[in-house]
């Protein structure tokens, strides 16, 4: 039994980089100091360095910021929700879940920063805050989830660092382990508090969860605007993040699956079962969907029907079906069937999911703003179409870059698959009391 | 003893003299004073409007004078206190002369591409008759843009006018977001105004002055102006009388040649609205419809630039 308890730790444990790992980490590094350098333009010069301007007053700076908040829904999804539901095969999918959601929470906090037009003056949110804007709420919110976010990630990761810091091959790095397990021995009296623990951040960080999207849709929603002053953007948002989530998890999972040989770990029976969460979210996606843009053709007020006529055949019309299509319809058909369950055609739709989600949120946001109550009149024709510079395109790739170097280094660092839990799983290690469903 | 009786006597003499003296000469004080004020008075006369709208002139003594009191507790946050301002825009005399435009650029500094007051070419319908509609902050009693504010630097005041402080704002744009009306222009880059406006001052009640990148603007009521009794510059750079500006609670709006009229009956005599009342924002602004226009519409359209609201000529 030692010895396979010694193999599940060597497989699962960080392992150093090769020429791939380091290779990509600096395409990364490439993208993000592309990106540096437009920022500091725009710190020089102003936004005017992006295509915004009064009428596409926010761009895809916004509508990237959703995008991250969305996916860092997945963590409360995987980790919580399923745990909570007493689901035991996506405990190796959790790690993986946690890194992804600290990663995009923290990408969506600095994502905003970069739209505000005096980031100097960020402080006069906490001192003159007020308790009645919405981004205040969302500031609050999206920083209660990245502290629970990360609690989340770290308790689990207790006595993975135990062993971590125990095991041979980890020369210089096994002084942090041993150090950030702090003294971790799973006696009865930490398998307590660590199992309360657990529970608790479950219990939390789902409502806060569903409050980060709740809000974020908020922003657009306590305006008058069509295409905004939806009762249905709520609820529309979480479903629409719970999908996007889900999509990065199964991409991610399916490349680092592959490129630490972790078929053991995460089988195809795992791809499966993910894939049929995924089409139960975007079923749910589609609902609100029907509600959002199907039921308003019944009947709109003038300024609605100019704004649906310009996603269904105008300006936007290539954009929403290909989104729609897909990045929806044709991704749930696909997984309906048990050979689309596999893992290369579920990567595959993963990725059309990932990147029609990126696009339905540009769809939210720039549109509408096209369609102010009256006339875009006395401003330059360009004025009249947004259209994003080189500049504001490479700080947003800096952004997404950004998030995967987060994903990359805690990979690099962090067991993928949680040790511990998996070898409890596996009978390798006397199960002293931790529970796993709760 | 009659010794000191007697300097006692004399010393009290020369105190009631003294006394009596110094009386005289107090009361003949206040009477002359009273009667060169009551001289000045009653050359003052002041110009006021009746409860049923009547103007007549009054002698200022039978006036209470409010206004100079309250001068020193003014605050640009607060506002004027015990006014409430309100404008009305005549849209059967406007022909898109577009000199509010100019003044208010002229006179806000404006560098950017976007004038605070746009003259809009409307058409409500297909087949309804075009107009042109001058638009500019609404100035409203439930403003969007106050409410989402995260960090309130743009308020209300008790005067009602709705300004911004550019010196807190942090360029989120989430007003601009909210507010329907579409009158908040935003700093994309530096202003580049003039090294004297650069320096001046900053007070939010003299929007622009200086303009800061990265943060948003809009018109403000011109509170600088009223503070030396003037109407705001829209007001008077108009040569068609399309705007007037006053107090709702004086019931007065006076335009830009002077002429006054109470408020409540110009609204009920010529039908008085406000834009897309439906959204309950409460404005400030009222619009009189165009009917029997001044001139025709099309004479407005030589005028008319669909892409230009603030021209070169215009910035310093």
């Amino acid at each position: 039994m030692k010895t396979e308890y010694d193999q599940l730790v060597k497989d699962l444990a960080p392992r150093t980089f090769g020429w791939k790992g380091n290779t990509w980490l600096a395409f990364l590094a490439a993208i993000i100091l592309v990106g540096l350098y437009s920022y500091v333009q725009q710190l020089r010069q102003g936004l005017v360095i992006t295509g915004m301007r009064d009428y596409a007053l926010w761009g895809i700076y916004i509508s990237n910021f959703v995008f991250f908040v969305a996916i860092s829904l997945v963590g409360s999804l995987i980790t919580a929700i399923l745990r909570l539901s007493g689901v035991r095969w996506s405990t190796p999918l959790t790690r993986i879940s946690e890194i992804i959601a600290v990663a995009a929470i923290a990408m969506a906090g600095i994502t905003i920063m970069i739209d505000m037009g005096r980031p100097d003056r960020i402080f006069n949110l906490v001192l003159h805050g007020r308790l009645q804007s919405p981004i205040i709420w969302d500031v609050i919110v999206i920083s209660t989830y990245l502290v629970l976010s990360l609690l989340f990630l770290y308790y689990p990761l207790l006595p993975d660092f135990k062993i971590l810091g125990d095991s041979s091959p980890y020369g210089n790095l096994r002084n942090w382990y041993s150090r950030l397990s702090f003294n971790w021995s799973g006696n009865r009296a930490q398998k307590k508090i660590y199992n309360t623990s657990i529970m608790l951040l479950s219990v939390l960080i789902i409502p806060v969860a569903f409050a980060i999207h709740t809000v974020t849709a908020w922003l657009f929603e306590t305006t008058y605007r069509p295409g905004w002053d939806s009762t249905n953007f709520g609820p529309y948002f979480v479903a629409g993040a719970f999908v996007a989530g889900s999509g990065v998890v199964i991409a991610i999972m399916f490349v680092l699956r592959k490129a630490y040989g972790l078929e053991n770990y995460i089988t195809d029976s795992h791809f499966d079962k993910m894939a049929k969460v995924l089409v139960m979210l975007c079923l749910v996606y589609l609902y609100f969907n029907i509600n959002e843009y199907l039921m308003p053709t019944y009947k709109s007020t003038q300024e609605e029907a100019a704004h649906l006529r310009s996603l269904f055949y105008g300006e936007y019309a290539w954009i929403f079906w290909v989104v729609m299509l897909g990045g929806l319809l044709v991704p749930v058909v696909i997984l309906l069937f048990p050979k689309g369950r596999k893992p290369v055609p579920i990567f595959v739709v993963s990725l059309a999911i990932v990147l029609g989600a990126w696009w339905k949120r540009y769809l939210i946001v720039i549109p509408t703003l096209s369609h102010p109550f009256l006339p875009i009149q006395g401003v330059p024709e360009s004025w009249h179409h947004y259209s994003p510079t080189w500049m504001e395109w490479s700080i947003t790739f800096a952004t997404l870059a950004a998030a995967l170097l987060i994903i990359t280094l805690c990979v690099r660092f962090l067991p993928i698959v949680p040790i511990h839990e998996t070898a409890e799983e596996r009978g390798l290690v006397e199960d002293r009391g931790i529970s796993h469903s709760i | 003893m009659s010794n000191e009786n007697k300097t006692e006597g004399k010393t009290r003499r020369s105190f009631v003299e003294q006394g009596l003296k110094l009386g005289l000469f107090a009361a003949g004080g206040v009477l002359l004073n009273k009667a060169l004020e009551s001289e000045v008075e009653a050359q003052d006369a002041v110009e006021v409007m009746s409860t049923d709208g009547v103007l007549m002139q009054v002698p200022s003594s039978a006036v209470a004078h409010h206004h100079d009191e309250t001068k020193s507790t003014y605050h640009p946050r607060e506002g004027f206190p015990g006014r409430k301002f309100v404008m009305v825009v005549d849209l059967a005399k406007c022909r898109n002369a577009r000199k509010c435009q100019s003044s208010c650029n002229k006179n806000h500094y404006i560098t950017g591409e976007n004038a605070w007051i746009k003259i809009y070419k409307m058409q409500d319908s297909g087949s309804s008759s075009p107009y042109w509609q001058p638009t500019l902050c609404q100035h409203c009693d439930e403003p969007p843009c106050v409410k989402v504010c995260p960090v309130d630097a743009t308020f209300k005041r008790r005067d009602g006018i709705v300004l911004i402080d550019t010196d807190r704002c942090i360029g989120c744009r989430f007003c601009m977001a909210a507010c329907p009306y579409s009158v908040r222009v935003f700093n994309w880059s530096d202003p580049a105004q003039t090294e004297l406006i650069e320096q001046a001052a900053y007070s939010p009640d003299y929007a622009g002055v200086p303009g800061k990148k990265g943060t948003v603007d809009k018109c403000d009521f011109c509170p600088h102006m009223i503070d030396k009794g003037e109407m705001p510059h829209c007001v008077t750079a108009c040569p068609n009388d399309v705007f007037s500006f006053g107090d709702m609670y004086e019931d007065t709006v006076t335009n830009g040649s002077g002429q006054s009229f109470k408020l409540s009956r110009l609204l009920k005599e010529r039908a008085g609205y406000r834009l897309m009342e439906n959204l309950g924002t409460e404005p400030s602004v009222c619009y009189l419809p165009p009917s029997d226009r001044a001139v025709d519409f099309e004479e407005g359209l030589g005028n008319y630039s669909e892409y230009e609201s603030v021209t070169k000529t215009e910035q310093p």
